[in-house]
C-alpha cells in the first residue's frame, strides 16, 4: 500500500532551513515541538498575552493531538485577537470565559486554569463550562481553524485534493493487501 | 442559444435545473417545445470545482437561511442548514454520489404493503413498477448507470474492498461496486472516472452524470431552451380562471422581472418547491398554490440515514476514489422480522477530515474524539439509507418571523423521526458495525445523521385530490398547468437513493406534458 509522509510540507521546509542554521531558534523549536517561547502571544494586542495563552491551552484540552506540537494549536487560536479587536461583543465574551474559567480552577486548585497540571483536572473544569456560549464558540471554531489547516492533513494521513494529481486511479485506490480473500 | 422574451406566454418555465428541472427542460426542448430554465444558483463550470470540502461548501451549498424544528439531531447541530443540496446549474446533481436504483415493487404501495401504522401517513403512489419501468430503463441509458445497458461495474476502492469482505464473511449475498451514473468506460463524450473521490464536491473530470453537463447544453442545442442562472423565483401568478401566468423572479442583478408562461414547472428541491407554492399564496388560493388538500410541505422524508465508521489495524485511505461505489443491498427487502417495516442500503461513504471532524459526532471533544480522529487513515465508512416513513407532522412551512433579502418569508423544516425510522437505524447500525468486525475491526462509530441530502416528499403524489398535492403525472390536482417535477412529488420515499426516480417522472412527465400541450388541454 502507498502510505502517506506524515511530515508536514511547513516542517519539511523549516526542517531544511535549521540545517543550514537560518531559522531562527523559535522556528526550530516549534517545528520540532521541543516547546516555543511566548513571543507570539505578546504579539496580541486586544487580548491579554495570559489570555491567549488560555486560549492555547484550552484549544489543547477540547482537541488534544499529542502528535502535534503547539504552532499548529496557535495558528488556530491567533485570529481572536483579530476578532476581539474589530467586534467589542467577541472581547468581553472571550474575557469573561477566561476569568469564569479562571475562577472555577481557582476556586478548586487555588491556581488559573492554564497552570493546573493534569490535563483531566483541566477537562473537569472545561466540562463545568461546557454548556457556555464562550466554550461552545471556542470549540466550534476550532473544528474548522484545526481540521481545516491544510499543513495538519499529512499528519492524520489526508491527502487533500487530488485532481491536480491525475485522482488516485494510478496512486493507491485500490491498494489494499491486508483483507482477507472475499 | 435561444433567448425568450419575458413576455413569451407560449414557453414553458421550469424552476430549477437539477435531476427533475434539468432533465425536464432537456426531454421538452428535443421535443420542440421552448423552454426557460431558472435557476437561483450561478452556473460553475466542472473544471472550476474545488477538492475541498469547506471551500467546495462554499462554492455550491444552498446556504441562504432557513430555520428547522423538532426532535431531530440537525436541529441541534446545525439549526440553520437542514439539507446539504446545491445551488447552482445543475442543482444537487452537481454533488450526488451517482447511486442510481430502482424501487421495488412493494415501494410503490407501502399502505397495502405495510398496513396501518399508527404516527404514519402511508399511501400507495398512483403508479405501479410496471408502469415505471419503461422509464426506468430511459433514464439508465441516460445516465449511463453501470451494471445496466451492458455498462461494466467502476473498479472498488479500497473503502469498498473492506466492505465487500466483511459482507462476505458475514453471509451477505448481494455485494457489488453499485448501480453508478458514473462511467466505468467512456459514454455519451464523456471520460472514465479517474477516481479522484471529491464526487460530493463537483465530479471536475465530468465521469459522473450531472445535468449541468449533460441534460442541459443538450437542451441548448436544441435552440429550445434558456437557462437563467441567478434567478430566483419568488412567486408563481395565475389569473382569474385559476391557471397559472408565469412567474415574478429575481435576476442576476436582484431586479425582479415577469416571465410570462403556458406552463410552470417546480422542481425546486423538496425544501423550496413547497416554499414557492405557499409563498404565492392569493385571494383565490389563500392557503398557497395546488394545497386544497393542505398537503403542500406536509409528508416531509429524509430518509432514514446514518453511517458507520471502522477504525483498522492497518490502513485503509477510504477518500481515495469513488466515494459510493459500493453497496450491501440484502437489508433492503421487506421484512418486518427485523422489527420494522421497510429496509435499507448499505453504501461506502468517505469524508476528507475536515468534514469527518464536523460531522463524526457534531459537538463532541477530549480524547475520545481525538483518539478516533486519529485514526482517519485507518477508517473504513458506509452510509446506511433507508426508508423513512412520512407523517404528516413532519413539514415545511413558512417561517413566520424570519424573511430572505427578498422580503419572502423562508422555509422551516420539522422533522421527528417516527419509532420506525429509529428501530431501523438503530438494526442498521448493528449490522453495518458487524460487518467491519467481521474483518478486524479495532472500535466503530455509529455516526448521526448529516443534514438532509435526499429531500422528498413535501408535494406528494396521490390518486384522489384529497390526499395528496399531484396526480400521477406530476401534475397539480388543482391547477392543471402548474406541475411538480422533482424529489418533492414521492408519495413515499422507498429505501434507495432518489435521483434515478426523479430522472425517470421527469422524462414521464415531459411526454405528459408534449401531449396536453399538443392537444390544447393546457
Amino acid at each position: 500500500m502507498r502510505e502517506i509522509d506524515r511530515r508536514s510540507k511547513y516542517d519539511r521546509r523549516v526542517f531544511l532551513k535549521g540545517a543550514a542554521v537560518t531559522a531562527p531558534a523559535v522556528a526550530i523549536a516549534t517545528s520540532t515541538g521541543l516547546g516555543i517561547t511566548d513571543a507570539w502571544a505578546d504579539e496580541a494586542g486586544t487580548l491579554t498575552p495570559a489570555t491567549m495563552k488560555t486560549l492555547l491551552k484550552m484549544a489543547r484540552d477540547i482537541y488534544p493531538h499529542d502528535f502535534l506540537g503547539d504552532s499548529y494549536y496557535i495558528s488556530a487560536v491567533k485570529p481572536w485577537d483579530d476578532k476581539a479587536a474589530k467586534d467589542p461583543a467577541v472581547k468581553s465574551l472571550i474575557n469573561d470565559g477566561v476569568a469564569r474559567l479562571d475562577q472555577e480552577a481557582n476556586e478548586r486548585h487555588k491556581m488559573p486554569y492554564a497552570q493546573v497540571a493534569w490535563e483531566n483536572d483541566r477537562v473537569a473544569l472545561l466540562q463545568r463550562i461546557e454548556e457556555s456560549a464562550f466554550f461552545q464558540k471556542i470549540r466550534g471554531d476550532l473544528i474548522a481553524s484545526l481540521y481545516n489547516n491544510k499543513e495538519v492533513w499529512p499528519r492524520f494521513g489526508y491527502e487533500g485534493s487530488s485532481a491536480e494529481h491525475g485522482g488516485y486511479i494510478k496512486r493507491g485506490f485500490a491498494d489494499i493487501d491486508w483483507l482477507p480473500k472475499a | 442559444m435561444a433567448k425568450f422574451d419575458l413576455n413569451d406566454s407560449g414557453v414553458v418555465v421550469i424552476v430549477g435545473s437539477g435531476a427533475g428541472g434539468g432533465t425536464l427542460g432537456n426531454e421538452l426542448a428535443q421535443k420542440g417545445i421552448k423552454v426557460v430554465i431558472l435557476e437561483a444558483g450561478p452556473r460553475i463550470e466542472n473544471q472550476d470545482f474545488i477538492n475541498d470540502e469547506w471551500d467546495s461548501f462554499g462554492q455550491l451549498a444552498w446556504s441562504d437561511m432557513r430555520t428547522t424544528s423538532g426532535s431531530w439531531r440537525v436541529h441541534k447541530d446545525f439549526p440553520n442548514i437542514p439539507a446539504w443540496i446545491v445551488k447552482a446549474v445543475g442543482g444537487s446533481t452537481v454533488h450526488w454520489a451517482g447511486a442510481s436504483l430502482r424501487f421495488d415493487e412493494h415501494e410503490f404501495k407501502i399502505k397495502s404493503a405495510y398496513g396501518n401504522i399508527p404516527g404514519a401517513n402511508l399511501l400507495d403512489w398512483p403508479i405501479t413498477l410496471a408502469e415505471m419501468e419503461p422509464y426506468y430503463a430511459k433514464a439508465e441509458n441516460k445516465m449511463g448507470v453501470t451494471r445496466t445497458n451492458g455498462i461494466p461495474g467502476l473498479p472498488g476502492n479500497n473503502n469498498f474492498k473492506v466492505l465487500e469482505a466483511g459482507a462476505k464473511k458475514l453471509g451477505y449475498k448481494e455485494v457489488h461496486t453499485g448501480r453508478m451514473a458514473i462511467n466505468s468506460e467512456p459514454r455519451d463524450g464523456r471520460g472514465s472516472c479517474q477516481q479522484i473521490g471529491f464526487c460530493f464536491q463537483g465530479c471536475k473530470s465530468g465521469a459522473k452524470w450531472s445535468t449541468l453537463y449533460t441534460e442541459i447544453p443538450k437542451g441548448e442545442a436544441t435552440g429550445n431552451l434558456e437557462v437563467r442562472p441567478g434567478s430566483m423565483v419568488i412567486k408563481i401568478e395565475h389569473d382569474q380562471s385559476g391557471k397559472v401566468t408565469g412567474v415574478v423572479y429575481a435576476d442576476e442583478t436582484g431586479a425582479m422581472q415577469r416571465q410570462k408562461a403556458r406552463v410552470v414547472a417546480v422542481a425546486g428541491n423538496s425544501i423550496e418547491s413547497p416554499r414557492l407554492l405557499l409563498n404565492s399564496a392569493s385571494s383565490m388560493f389563500p392557503d398557497g398554490l395546488a394545497n386544497s388538500s393542505g398537503q403542500v410541505g406536509r409528508n416531509y422524508l429524509r430518509h432514514m440515514t446514518g453511517s458507520v465508521y471502522a477504525t483498522f489495524e492497518k490502513s485503509v485511505h477510504m477518500y481515495r476514489g469513488t466515494t459510493m461505489a459500493g453497496i450491501i443491498r440484502d437489508e433492503a427487502k421487506n421484512d418486518p422480522k427485523r422489527g420494522f417495516v421497510g429496509g435499507y442500503e448499505m453504501e461506502t461513504l468517505s469524508l476528507g477530515l475536515p468534514f469527518m471532524a464536523a460531522f463524526l459526532n457534531p459537538g463532541a471533544w477530549g480524547r475520545s474524539f481525538t483518539s478516533a480522529m486519529e485514526g482517519y487513515p485507518r477508517m473504513a465508512g458506509m452510509w446506511l439509507v433507508g426508508e423513512d416513513l412520512p407523517q404528516e407532522t413532519n413539514r415545511v412551512t413558512l417561517d413566520p418571523n424570519i424573511k430572505d433579502k427578498f422580503g419572502m418569508p423562508v422555509a422551516s423544516v420539522h422533522f421527528d423521526d417516527h419509532p420506525n425510522d429509529v428501530a431501523m437505524r438503530d438494526h442498521a447500525y448493528k449490522q453495518g458495525a458487524a460487518v467491519y468486525e467481521a474483518v478486524g475491526a479495532t472500535v466503530t462509530y455509529p455516526t448521526p445523521p448529516y443534514p438532509s441530502t435526499h429531500n422528498m416528499g413535501t408535494n406528494r403524489m396521490s390518486e384522489k385530490p384529497r390526499d395528496g398535492v399531484v396526480n400521477k403525472f406530476g401534475q397539480s390536482h388543482d391547477i392543471k398547468n402548474l406541475f411538480v417535477s422533482d424529489g418533492s412529488q414521492f408519495t413515499s420515499g422507498a429505501a434507495c437513493n432518489p435521483t434515478l426516480t426523479i430522472v425517470s417522472l421527469a422524462i414521464r412527465q415531459a411526454d405528459t406534458i408534449a401531449g396536453a400541450m399538443q392537444r390544447k388541454e393546457i
